[in-house]
């Protein structure tokens, strides 16, 4: 995520670390290259220009503070000033007045806005233990309806069968009317894409407001998005008055400029980020911590967080007994993989440790998500009794296992000597004898 | 033949023209009460053209051209920048100016992939073309290779039905490739003269990704040597900076043929072609102005240059 901005940002502060102290010289150097990754990473023009403005303003004042080196200066103010630009917290989906609460995702054609709207219910559905209902509302696009349709089953949670042949206006005064009967708390509305230039379309889209009273318009935007970024947050904003932006595709290397243009035209925030193509892949958007991404400090919270949330305490609870006998056997091993593979793609796990942006290059730290696979299916092909205790595995054993499998005897020995390796570790914590707990942020597994 | 290019010019330019009022008024505004080329005449076009997603390099390379001409006072009115200007453009995208072999194909079934990151418009591409190939009287099938996303099959299929084509599908989660095989033998038994192949959006930076397109393309050269024919990329307009990686990753994993660039119907300028032209030297063969099956069109320099300014 913003990867190339910060990889930027760090050569001119690997340069400024040189230099003793700042002088308007070295500053000046700095912010030009500031101005053209902000440019490149498609910041929009007079955002940029504002934002270099007061980034000079506030380096050239604070001279005085000799005490710290230039470099870790002009981070902070640059920190500083993105935090303020994006935001100062995270702010959730709007749900006020009496339930059900409609809730409209609008946008262009092809930014996300059905995937998006499966993984917003299943974030509701999962976390705030909400009662989510799909509106598919895009009678245009062919299949549209279809796919809303399949993505509600696929997390189970009740969709209005809309028609193509129907009224979008129509669709949505009645599916709120059918979520209301059938006991649903949040209506969320898929639109059809459109332009914000789309007179009659824009139009549909103002009569679906004024029919539904939305609780919350998000408008739904591509990461990888231009200059045009602004102009079509502008033109909805003005119709509709959003309550605020989902930014989606974030996964890929999109620098993302989009994220600070919006936010600073509009004055609307980003409440969520789609990271990833799995339904679990939307994350709320923390300003300060994607500032400290931009600048390359990492994303270790959202990392934690995503591990309380998917470890249940129960599982952590057994596995802690276990450790204590050292009874860590390989079927618990597979457990722990299973764990770490619902967290999301391990890129994307990857992505948030500091210091991985600058790996990203290099090949040989590609997270491999068939490894994974492979273990598995290695794991899943041993018999029970094999899992319990890994000793009576001999030669003949891992040759059947590598079959059944369809891996090498060679994969087997290197599974099962890494599974030894993590034994013996974890032999050495139980003997430390004082890890009563898996807290906050501790990993119950070796990684 | 006359009447038929009218035709296309005024489509092209209907839909290109929200770009060029757009550029062409803040032009103006940077022009207005201005005699003389000055340094900050220059700046300003310096914004004009970045906010049009042209990228900071080509703009720098665009404005250093002009800015020694003004020097040597080959320019001297604002007119006559413009005309400069454009000029560049065209040079600069007729590296870039291609047309697919359809009358004349080589061999038949030709196999056309479609590839793209998600949300770009490959699906809706796809079913343009084939609505486009069917009415001149070609034999199309296609093939619903995206088994990923929710509901892309029946779209395609929906698509198929309105052009009167074939479409090969197969169930949601299976191999891609199968599908690609199953398309290319279909059309060869049935003698169709087009595959196109419609491919799961996937961001460039995805490798197990990258990998399942590698493999599209090694199972279509299996099954008739020297397929697929065109490996298209399809890239969105209003994306900005981001689709020099797409073409460089997608480039370097398969090799493309050519690019299609979609919603130049959107404000948006669709400058960015200008630095893809300029670093990977592909033809850029379609482009998509509307939503209507004529709205998908041959792409033209200068046409492209024209519209622009």
């Amino acid at each position: 995520m913003f990867e190339t901005l910060t990889e930027r940002l760090e050569a001119v502060f690997k340069k400024l670390k040189g230099q003793g102290r700042i002088t308007e010289e070295n500053v000046k150097d700095a912010l030009r290259q500031i101005r053209l990754s902000l440019l490149e990473a498609d910041v929009n023009y007079k955002v940029v220009k504002s934002f270099i403005a007061s980034v000079q303003e506030k380096a050239i004042g604070q001279e005085v503070l000799t005490s710290i080196t230039p470099g870790q200066l002009i981070v902070k103010i640059v920190h500083d000033e993105l935090v303020e630009l994006l935001g100062t917290t995270h702010t959730q989906l709007t749900l006020s007045g009496s339930p059900p609460f409609p809730v409209l995702l609008v946008g262009l054609q092809g930014s996300g806005k059905t995937t998006t709207i499966a993984k917003l219910a299943y974030m509701l559905k999962r976390g705030n233990k909400h009662r989510p209902y799909l509106v598919p509302a895009d009678v245009y696009r062919p299949a549209a309806i279809d796919q809303l349709v399949t993505l509600a089953k696929q997390i189970n949670v009740p969709c209005y069968p809309s028609e193509q042949s129907d009224n979008p206006v129509d669709i949505c005064k009645k599916a709120v009317q059918e979520a209301l009967r059938s006991g649903c708390d949040v209506v969320l509305i898929d639109t059809a894409g459109r332009l914000q230039v789309d007179e009659p379309l824009m139009e549909e889209l103002q009569k679906i407001k004024e029919a539904v009273h939305p609780s919350d318009i998000l408008l739904v935007v591509d990461a990888m998005t231009g200059q045009e970024a602004v102009k079509v947050a502008e033109a909805f904003h003005e119709r509709l008055d959003l309550g605020g932006v989902i930014l989606t595709k974030l996964d890929g290397d999109a620098r993302g400029g989009a994220a600070l243009s919006i936010k600073a035209v509009i004055g609307r925030p980003i409440k969520y980020v789609g990271v990833g193509e799995k339904i679990e892949d939307l994350e709320a958007f923390h300003p300060d911590r994607m500032a400290s991404r931009i600048l390359g400090m990492g994303d270790i919270l959202t990392l934690v967080e995503k591990a309380q949330e998917t470890f249940d305490q129960k599982q952590v609870e057994k596995f802690e007994k276990k450790l204590k006998k050292n009874a860590f056997t390989l079927e618990d091993f597979r457990d722990q993989l299973q764990q770490i593979r619902k967290m999301g793609s391990l890129e994307s796990i990857l992505s948030m440790i500091p210091g991985m942006q600058k790996m990203k290059g290099n090949p040989a730290l590609q997270p491999d998500e068939k490894e994974l696979i492979k273990v598995e299916a290695i794991i899943n092909s041993m018999t029970r009794k094999e899992r319990l205790n890994h000793a009576i595995i001999n030669g003949s054993r891992r040759k059947r296992i590598a079959r059944g499998s369809g891996t090498t005897v060679q994969d087997v020995n290197n599974l099962l000597k890494r599974y030894v390796q993590a034994k013996k570790m974890m032999k050495r914590f139980s003997k430390m004898g004082k890890r009563k707990s898996f807290g906050r942020g501790d990993f119950p597994f070796p990684m | 033949m006359t009447e038929e290019k009218k035709g296309f010019f005024k489509r092209l330019r209907s839909g290109l023209s929200r770009s060029r009022e757009q550029l062409n008024e803040k032009l103006e505004t940077v022009f207005i009460g201005r005699k003389e080329i000055d340094e900050e005449t220059l700046e300003e076009l310096e914004e004009v053209l970045i906010t049009s997603d042209i990228g900071f390099e080509t703009t720098q390379t665009l404005i250093d051209s002009v800015r020694k001409r003004v020097k040597r006072k080959d320019i001297d009115n604002i007119d006559q920048l413009k005309a400069a200007i454009k000029a560049e453009m065209r040079d600069i995208l007729r590296h870039c100016e291609g047309r697919l072999p359809f009358d004349d194909l080589p061999i038949a079934p030709y196999v056309i992939f479609f590839i793209g990151v998600n949300g770009v418009g490959k699906t809706t591409t796809i079913g343009k073309l084939a609505m486009r190939l069917k009415n001149d009287g070609r034999k199309v099938v296609l093939a619903a290779a995206d088994t990923f996303r929710a509901a892309a099959t029946p779209q395609l299929v929906l698509w198929g039905e309105r052009a009167g084509v074939e479409v090969i599908t197969h169930q949601e989660g299976s191999d891609p490739s199968a599908v690609v095989y199953d398309a290319i033998q279909s059309a060869q038994h049935r003698l169709a003269e087009f595959v196109l192949v419609d491919t799961a959006g996937r961001l460039h930076t995805k490798k197990n990704l990258m990998e399942e397109l590698k493999k599209m393309c090694r199972v279509a050269d299996k099954v008739m040597p020297g397929a697929p024919h065109e490996k298209l990329l399809v890239l969105d307009a209003t994306n900005g900076q981001n689709a020099i990686s797409q073409t460089k990753m997608f480039h370097e994993a398969i090799g493309l043929t050519g690019l299609v660039m979609t919603k130049l119907d959107s404000t948006a300028k669709g400058g960015i072609l200008l630095q893809i032209a300029d670093q990977f030297h592909l033809p850029v063969y379609l482009i998509g102005v509307g939503e209507k099956p004529e709205d998908l069109q041959d792409f033209s320099a200068e046409d492209f240059a024209d519209a622009m300014l």
